[in-house]
């Protein structure tokens, strides 16, 4: 607490009266918000007496969507959960597939896979920083980065035809054979990065007004947020060196070279430093995913799961048999359930599926990070300004459509 | 009764007693406990297995089979890095279930996803509201006996 502020400090401690207080709703269409979410805010004048979340604006029912698709169907909605990590939602819902399935997935199509799923985390990463910087009133800093986004933004298009909702990891592998020339333009991007990461620090780490605005804001302690079910930067900035990556090691994480940053300060500074750090990490493994990337099919030797080749259809019967089968009536899942996590840019992602057997999962939940993540606002914003609400708000980066799905 | 096959698992000899059924496949472990001695076990398995995140609480409606539903929860343990399921059968009229917020905090949002889209009651929940759908919303979604089309907008 800086000292002009601590010397009001017992004034502002004083219980409010009643006719002091004010009730405030923040969205659900404010800008810090990100998303629709509504915060109720009982005031006394710019202190902060309680904050109560309320979500459910974005709820679109995909849970239940889910069970009347067929398991090819069902990636494209995942895209839809975390719009901003579309492709760690593929990743996971095809690794709960594929641990259903029993099936193994070839060594080159899981390095494209993780390189994928980090030049997300840096995408993601790059659009918290941009809105949060922009929430406490650093503008240039978002154009910055919007600026590199566009470069992975441009690389998911190369690869899906997409943008945003590329459904490009899928069950059995990849939805298409990677590009030609990938390589080149993801290691010029990755060449590159580095010395961007350093410009935008250049801006906000030893920034007085940014340090001012966050250092020593957001405090929550660990116990209350593993009682929480916060995970991902917010616990690593609080000195938990959790990370489902190192620790819980999916697909082939373990092949890869990299640290996983903590910091104990665990306020809004901190877990900003973090995320800078974990883009550098990110950038470290696509280095080696591309430099390293074996030789191999892009695809599992599975053809009832993996649709068939275009040209092959056209001169083979069985792919024709099989491209129909997949499409009209899908493939069968052996009965049982998984609940397979991953780390998503937010952290702990999980999806849990329950299969009866079929061609439609009988079940499908979803749990995104942000929905644990938000439940520590009513503990976090209890005694603040409302000013340092917004960043701390910020600094938890959720995404609403994998809170409300 | 702890089935056979699962002695070897310390989490699962911890609370035999309660355990009705279990199994272990694909790598986790499921045990399925009585309704009434949930809280019990949840704060059993989090004092002495360091079960300290609850990481999802969910539902699974089989419906027609009668108990109808499954709630279940998945608890993570960092210090052990492990994982474990435990399921809840309800069922009848009006199912309901006890609520384990007291043993995690993070409960209180999950369990409100189970009351609003299943319409499982949570007893002893500190703040039992719908969460996703509008209050005034009738019927729960993801029952399997709701429509997927043609509901009331």
């Amino acid at each position: 607490m800086p000292p002009e502020i601590e010397e009001l400090a017992p004034a502002l401690a004083a219980e409010p009266t009643k006719a002091r207080r004010m009730v405030l709703n923040m969205g659900p269409q404010h800008p810090s918000t990100h998303g629709v979410l509504r915060v109720e805010i009982e005031l006394d004048g710019e202190n902060i007496i309680s904050a109560q979340p309320d979500i459910g604006y974005l709820h679109t029912g995909i849970e239940k969507e889910f069970e009347v698709k067929t398991y090819q169907q069902g990636v494209t909605l995942t895209d839809r959960l975390d719009y901003l990590a579309n492709l760690s939602n593929n990743f996971c819902y095809s690794l709960a597939v594929e641990r259903l399935l029993g099936l193994e997935i070839p060594r080159s199509a899981q390095w494209i896979r993780v390189m994928l799923v980090e030049l997300t985390r840096i995408q993601s990463h790059l659009v918290w920083l941009g809105t949060h910087a922009l929430d406490i009133g650093g503008m240039s800093v978002f154009l910055y980065c919007m600026r590199e986004r566009e470069d992975i933004l441009r690389i998911f298009e190369m690869f899906s035809g997409q943008r945003m909702m590329t459904s490009y990891i899928r069950p059995g592998g990849l939805a298409l054979e990677p590009p030609r020339g990938w390589a080149d333009r993801v290691i010029k991007f990755i060449n590159g990065f580095p010395s961007k990461i350093d410009e935008y620090e250049s801006l906000l780490t030893e920034n007085r007004i940014w340090i001012g605005r966050t250092k020593g804001v957001g405090f929550i302690s660990l116990e209350d947020m593993l009682d929480l079910g916060v995970t991902g930067p917010m616990i690593r900035a609080a000195g938990m060196k959790w990370d489902n990556r190192k620790d819980n090691p999916h697909s082939c994480y373990g092949e890869f070279d990299f640290e996983v940053p903590t910091r104990t300060e665990n306020d809004v500074y901190a877990r900003y430093l973090v995320r800078i750090e974990e883009m550098r990490q990110s950038a470290r493994i696509v280095r080696q995913a591309v430099e390293g990337m074996p030789s191999g099919s892009w695809h599992a030797d599975a053809p009832h799961v993996v649709l068939p080749d275009r040209e092959k259809m056209k001169t083979q019967m069985e792919s024709l048999i099989y491209h129909f089968k997949i499409v009209t009536e899908g493939y069968r899942v052996p009965e049982g359930e998984v609940y397979q996590v991953v780390e998503s840019p937010r952290g702990e992602l999980g999806y849990y599926i329950v299969s009866d057997g079929t061609s439609k999962p009988y079940r499908v939940h979803v749990h995104g990070p942000s929905f644990g993540n938000l439940q520590a606002i009513p503990v976090i914003g209890k005694g603040q300004m409302i000013s340092d609400l917004i960043a701390s708000m910020g600094s938890m980066d959720f995404v609403l459509g994998d809170t409300d799905r | 009764m702890l089935p056979e096959s699962l002695s070897e698992y310390p989490a699962a000899v911890l609370v035999a007693d309660a355990i009705t059924a279990g199994k272990y496949d694909r790598g986790e472990l499921t045990l399925e406990i009585e309704p009434s001695r949930i809280v019990e076990v949840c704060g059993k398995l989090k004092r002495e297995m360091d079960f300290i995140r609850l990481s999802t609480v969910t539902a699974v409606d089989r419906y027609p089979i009668e108990p109808r539903f499954e709630v279940v929860y998945h608890l993570h343990s960092l210090s052990r890095n492990d994982r474990i399921r435990l399921k809840v059968r309800v069922g009848g009229p009006k199912p309901s279930v006890d609520s384990v917020t007291s043993v995690w905090r993070s409960a209180n949002w999950y369990e409100r996803e189970v009351f609003d889209l299943f319409g499982i009651h949570i007893n002893n929940h500190p703040d039992l509201r719908r969460i996703m759908m509008p209050d005034h919303w009738e019927g729960h979604p993801l029952r399997k006996d709701y429509p997927i089309t043609g509901a009331r907008v």
